[in-house]
């Protein structure tokens, strides 16, 4: 039995160092090197300042802005600590609602939105999604927003409506997964073009 | 569903099977301790790690002696993360300041990353330091992966030998899974994933000024490297909260698509390990079809279900074209978060890409449904390979009833013994799942649990003793689990999951291997055709189905009908 206990231990010990220690520290240095974008979270930066990440959505508000999807990440309420408080697209604690088909919350919730949108919404855009960090819409889910974007923005539609065509990616290599649309990269190319 | 949906479905698959024979034979290899092209590199470092912990990798232990290094091999470990989590607020690289892990949380965590189950009842991003997740959960990542091939092997070894008295050295077998399988390919894997978006990193959360000027912070941290290991040991523990529904820990379809085969690939390639074990390759290809019925049937159900959407919601004036999006992430849709569900469920990793608590209630069932089996369709890396193996066991001695006739599995008698210590391995499963689920819905402290009210409440609760006592880890995400009842009634579970069914496994090893092989005659029973696949599967279905199938009527399935009634909770 001394031998076994022994040997878990300096196997465990020896097993930390190698896996636990070796190979991550290995792996950041090595992945920082050959892809120092991703390896660090593949952030966008203007004037020094980071403002997001292209594979984390953010929170849109204004008219002018494409919405993401909505988000059911919340935060700890700062008036009590026992509580949480919603807080959209929270990248610091990522969660979905978990709420279930049947759930009253969420018939009542998507009701309320569905209301707001309009008739034949998409169901994208009155679902939340699974990270609460979606930064993609469906090409359905931008196309459905273009008409407000435009509005707001005095812009024509046909130029919003190109804008989205070139941010929408297809399937990967024509194949995988669904094709997208990165909000906050067509949202930046909007401000891009607004101040040209 | 669709036809591209449905082509990737395929294309999976087709990977899946390509990918088998070869690695099973690179497994066969290392286990046996041959020499292999990564040897000339490793072989140093495996006879350092021997020399230094004083073990002969040629001794051979009998069934009792390997199970009680494993043993005490999880004793030391669970201290040791135990501790680690207690006190990771005074040990370094902790940029955000997370506080000690209290009592029955670090007791559940560390039992939980133990027994390969990997059930969080905390969120990563919010709870553990980069030291924890990388020194603490991610090594235990790799060993418990490594425990399951090895006793795989011991397992393997009681049908191949021959009136031995031993089924290998625990260490060894061990040792040769960490380096030459699973420390390699984490390795190619985590430089994969950084090039597809996932961060790999020590700095501190970043602070980001949106676009409309608000403030967002944003978690980084080592998540390739841990990613790597989770799926490919079928682990599944996050590093964040959503698991891989987070688009850091899952940016693409391409790294999607090499996440579901990095779950699948161990296991799959086991089967084939034990056809060659056994001298017969058919063998190992007869427990792969098999699995493969069971997964395409749970394959399809899920994936209708979720593609048709929630009626509840059409009913509202939306389109739901896109099928049921709650929970969801869009670069993956309903086919690639259906099939997703049922990979990480067939095989015990747990990990999830779509928040299984808003599946339908019958796409929710599927999940439930392939844990519910004991983790066989495929299955946890190793540990899918001698659950199936006990069901085969059943279902060759539920033949010999049939005829009156001692039943033989690949050469080897079937008595007794081994049905006995096999029905204890499978019963103790829903012992634990039905037990602590009937107690969690009557007791108060249960109750407060489920963030949903009605049947699916209920699934919540079920679900959660399900993937606790299979070692999965996945959730319905929506049960407050971090309390003391629930850390501490999961933690037995999964413990029950994990060694009521190891210890009478090796002693089904032990007592396979001293007997001797009978050589086959015209009356032995074919174990490699149609035929045995479907008693297999039949065994595999009324087993399962008889056990569970009023608990599934009393969550799911009463669901299913209150949804199609428009019923709300």
């Amino acid at each position: 039995m001394l031998r076994h206990f022994r040997a878990s231990i300096v196997m465990l010990l020896s097993m930390t160092v190698l896996l636990g220690l070796a190979y991550p520290l290995a792996m950041v240095a090595l992945t920082g090197a050959v892809f120092p974008s991703q390896a660090n979270g593949s952030l966008i930066v203007r004037d020094g300042k980071v403002i997001g990440s292209t594979l984390i959505g953010q929170n849109f508000t204004g008219e002018g802005y494409f919405h993401g999807r909505p988000s059911a990440t919340v935060d700890t309420d700062p008036a009590d600590a026992t509580k949480t408080v919603s807080a959209p697209y929270n990248a610091a604690n990522s969660s979905g609602s978990n709420l279930g088909p049947t759930s009253k919350a969420l018939i009542d919730r998507v009701k309320e939105d569905a209301d707001k949108l309009g008739k034949g919404v998409p169901v994208e855009l009155v679902t939340t999604s699974g990270s609460g960090l979606d930064p993609h819409l469906s090409p359905a889910a931008a196309a459905w927003q273009v008409a407000r974007v435009a509005k707001a923005r005095n812009m024509p539609e046909a130029d919003v409506q190109r804008l989205v065509a070139q941010h929408t990616e297809g399937r990967m290599y024509g194949l995988l997964g669904e094709p997208r649309v990165n909000v906050l990269r067509l949202n930046l190319a909007l401000d891009a073009q607004a101040k040209r | 569903m669709t036809i591209n949906g449905w082509v990737q479905i395929a294309l999976f698959i087709a990977i899946l099977l390509l990918v088998t024979r070869p690695l099973g034979g690179y497994l066969d290899s290392v286990m046996a301790g041959r020499r292999t092209f990564l040897s000339p590199v490793l072989l140093p470092i495996e006879r350092g790690l021997y020399r230094l912990a004083g073990i002969d990798p040629k001794e051979e232990q009998s069934w009792w002696l390997y199970a009680r290094a494993m043993i005490v091999f999880h004793i030391v470990g669970f201290t040791f993360l135990y501790l680690l989590l207690r006190l990771q607020d005074l040990l370094p690289l902790n940029p955000q300041d997370m506080t000690s892990i209290p009592p029955d949380l670090a007791g559940n965590t560390a039992v939980s990353f133990l027994t390969n189950t990997n059930w969080q009842s905390y969120g990563g991003e919010s709870t553990m330091s980069y030291l924890s997740q990388m020194a603490g959960l991610a090594v235990q990542n790799f060993l418990s992966a490594a425990t399951g091939i090895a006793l795989a092997m011991a397992f393997v070894r009681g049908f191949a030998r021959t009136e031995a008295k031993a089924l290998g050295n625990f260490w060894a077998d061990m040792v040769r899974a960490t380096l030459y399988v699973l420390l390699p390919a984490c390795i190619l894997l985590t430089i994969f994933y950084v090039w597809q978006g996932v961060p790999q990193n020590l700095a501190s959360y970043v602070d980001a000024t949106t676009v409309e000027g608000a403030k967002q912070t944003i978690a980084q941290g080592p998540v390739a490297s841990q990613l790597a290991i989770k799926m490919l040991g079928t682990n599944g523990g996050g590093f964040f909260n959503a698991n891989s529904a987070h688009p850091y820990e899952n940016p693409t379809a391409f790294s999607n698509l090499i996440q579901m085969l990095s779950i699948f690939v161990i296991g799959a390639a086991m089967t084939n390990v034990f056809g060659r074990a056994v001298g017969d390759e058919r063998q190992g290809w007869a427990i792969f079809a098999a699995m493969g019925v069971l997964f395409l049937i749970g394959t399809f159900f899920a994936y209708w279900a979720e593609a048709g959407g929630n009626p509840l919601i059409a009913a509202l004036g939306v389109d739901n074209t896109a099928g049921n999006m709650e929970g969801k992430e869009v670069r993956f849709g309903t086919s690639l978060s259906a099939l997703f569900a049922v990979v990480t469920t067939a095989a015990s990793c747990g990990a999830v890409n779509a928040m299984h608590d808003s599946f339908m209630p019958l796409g929710g069932m599927i999940p439930l449904i392939n844990m519910l089996l004991g983790e066989i369709i495929i299955g946890g890396v190793g540990a899918g390979l001698y659950g199936m193996l006990l069901f085969a066991v059943l279902a060759i001695f539920l033949a010999g009833l049939m005829v009156g006739r001692t039943p033989e599995y690949v050469g080897k008698k079937i008595e007794a013994r081994e049905v006995k210590m096999t029905m204890l391995a499978i019963l103790s499963l829903p012992l634990a799942i039905l037990g602590f689920t009937a107690l969690a819905s009557v007791l108060p402290v249960g109750l407060a649990g489920p963030a949903n009210a009605g049947p699916h409440g209920f699934s919540e609760i079920f679900y959660a003793y399900t993937s606790a006592a299979a070692n999965n880890g996945s959730a319905f995400g929506g049960l407050s689990a971090n309390t003391v009842f629930y850390n501490g009634t999961l933690a037995i579970a999964m413990m029950v999951g994990r060694f009521a069914v190891i210890i009478p496994m090796l002693a089904v090893a032990g007592s396979l291997a001293a007997k001797r092989k009978a050589a086959a005659s015209v009356g032995t029973f074919p174990t490699h055709g149609g035929l045995f696949v479907g008693l297999l599967v039949g065994a595999i279905l009324i087993v399962g189905g008889l056990t569970f199938l009023p608990a599934l009527a009393l969550g799911p399935i009463a669901e299913h009908f209150a949804l199609l009634a428009g019923t709300l909770f």
